[in-house]
């Protein structure tokens, strides 16, 4: 059983690496202009110059896909940055001062968990208009409230114990208190969430912008790619398959590498949900 | 254009129009679609039965599968049929809903030429969304039933029964699952309002006309009306299917007292 996990962490890794190397190295790597179309030369077999032929449009599928990595997960990477931040910093105020603060912002996490995450995603990156820019803002938006949940309850069953009460007799500050005496305490499960929710963090984003909300032409976004070869499916479905097939490897590996993150560093929560 | 402002109370300030908006949302009038003025509340009641059928269907096709793979992978953990089963569900809760989508209709619809692509009209056009919606879920819900009926077969009443010489299908079939059903409850009440959710991009794969495209072409129209009573509506069915999921705790496991606030067994 443990074996099997271990094995399947790897596994995660390596996908990973793979698609971190490929974001890293995206200029070497493409062999052609991601942007560049070539309306003599559309929808062609792959070749010694395509090598994975062409679009609708005459574009480099391969280079269009390298250079996806970027859009795709580094958006969602951002969105997981920034969600982490939000989540932690309000949460641990919510919980470490409670009062009139906590009330309010624990009332606008209970509306935000009210709704499944899509929903309220789509409907604020849909007021704020189609691009990559707002997409993040709204998973931004909606994503964080389940981490501040979380934080909020770590802190406040930590902020009692006896180190806390010993660090503020010695003269901690609050901000001292916080970052030195609770974060740490609170940080592993807090990890162990977003590596498990990653997955569904980058199936969103590339879903806002399969809809049409995110990134818009020429950008070679692997959502907004399925979204283009839409009309071809019939004609020419590898234009849909790959930017598919990319989604869904870098979701699988991104799962492995959080499940077995999530076994190793917290067992009561394995396959809890 | 200033008679319409007026007519659509553009001119007025935000609060004023929110306030006109809540008070006509809890009376049960959540305004008029902007595109072609029909009453949204219309316009969500003809669309969801679409959406709730494809929805039911889907979950339905994926409890009859997920549920007994999930027992059968506890029971037999460590099988080969238990690491399939693990292999298999992980990947299939990887797939993007809206890829899975288009290469069931590319093995049906083109290949098979059995079903439908896309529209809606006859029962054989449920099958394939139903189907997407199905294998999204039921993996997850799979991994789920596994996972708490392996947590009760390590309890002490198993080791009874088994000592009054039970068999241990029996054993897990007659007290096992009834025990996990509280957990399968909850998760399937949470997951079926993400289907809802999910329904958004299945409509749109399949040209269902229900609220999920709905909402979709409203943005794209910036049809506020449509989009907000989309949202209200959505958010109290979501509301509704947890309170359903908390009425039943106390309906299976009567231990559970939701007044008293004594559960003596964690939610």
């Amino acid at each position: 059983m443990s074996r099997a996990n271990s094995k399947s962490r790897l596994v995660g890794l390596c996908i990973l690496g793979f698609f971190v190397s490929i974001l890293l190295g995206a200029p070497v790597l493409a062999p052609n202009d991601p942007a560049a179309i070539a309306p003599d030369r559309r929808l062609e077999a792959p070749s010694a110059k395509f090598p994975l032929g062409t679009d609708h449009l005459g574009r480099c599928m391969m280079s269009r896909l390298i250079y996806g990595t970027r859009w795709s997960l580094g958006t969602a990477m951002a969105a997981a940055v920034m969600i982490l931040t939000a989540g932690i910093s309000l949460g641990a105020v919510s919980g470490y001062y409670r009062g009139p603060v906590d009330l309010v912002l624990m009332r606008v996490v209970d509306v935000l968990l009210a709704f499944p995450a899509l929903i309220p995603a789509l409907a604020i990156a849909g007021m704020l208009g189609p691009g990559m820019e707002h997409v993040l803002a709204a998973t931004v938006a909606v994503w964080w409230a389940g981490y501040a949940r979380l934080v909020r309850g770590l802190v406040l069953s930590v902020r009692e114990r006896h180190f806390v009460e010993a660090a503020r007799a010695l003269g901690a500050g609050d901000l001292a208190i916080i970052s030195r005496q609770l974060l740490p305490n609170v940080l592993p499960p807090v990890l162990v969430l977003a590596s498990v929710e990653m997955g569904s963090l980058i199936l969103a984003i590339a879903g806002l912008s399969f809809l049409g909300l995110g990134a818009q032409p020429p950008t070679p976004e692997w959502g907004a790619m399925l979204n283009d070869g839409r009309p071809f499916l019939l004609t020419a479905p590898q234009l849909m398959i790959y930017p598919g097939l990319a989604i869904s490897l870098a979701v699988v590996g991104f799962n492995l590498v959080g499940e077995g993150l999530r076994d190793l560093l917290d067992p009561r929560l394995s396959d809890g949900r | 254009m200033r008679a319409l402002r007026h007519e659509l109370h553009l001119d007025e300030p935000l609060p004023l129009r929110y306030g006109r908006w809540l008070f006509g949302a809890v009376s049960g009038d959540l305004g008029e679609s902007y595109r072609n003025g029909e009453p949204v509340l219309t316009a969500l009641a003809r669309r969801f039965p679409r959406t709730l059928s494809i929805a039911l269907l889907g979950l339905g096709l994926a409890l009859l599968v997920a549920v007994p793979l999930g027992i059968v992978s506890a029971v037999r953990q460590g099988s080969s049929l238990d690491h399939t089963a693990r292999i298999g569900t992980l990947l299939l809760g990887s797939l993007p809903s809206y890829w899975l989508g288009y290469l069931l209709i590319l093995l049906f619809a083109v290949a098979l030429g059995i079903l439908p692509v896309a529209g809606w009209g006859t029962p054989k056009h449920l099958v394939l969304p139903a189907l997407t919606l199905a294998l999204g879920i039921g993996a997850s819900l799979s991994r789920f039933t596994r996972a708490t009926i392996l947590e009760e077969l390590a309890q002490g009443y198993v080791r009874t029964a088994l000592a009054k010489g039970m068999g241990e299908w029996s054993i897990t079939i007659r007290h096992c699952l009834r025990n996990a059903l509280v957990g399968l409850i909850t998760v399937t009440a949470l997951r079926f309002g993400h289907l809802l959710g999910g329904a958004v991009i299945v409509e749109t794969v399949f040209a269902i006309p229900g609220i999920g495209s709905l909402a979709v072409d409203a943005i794209f129209d910036r049809d506020y009306p449509v989009i907000q009573g989309f949202v209200l509506f959505t958010g109290t069915i979501f509301l509704l299917l947890n309170l359903f999921s908390d009425l039943a705790y106390t309906w299976l496991d009567p231990r559970i007292d939701l007044v008293d606030n004594r559960s003596r067994v964690a939610g």
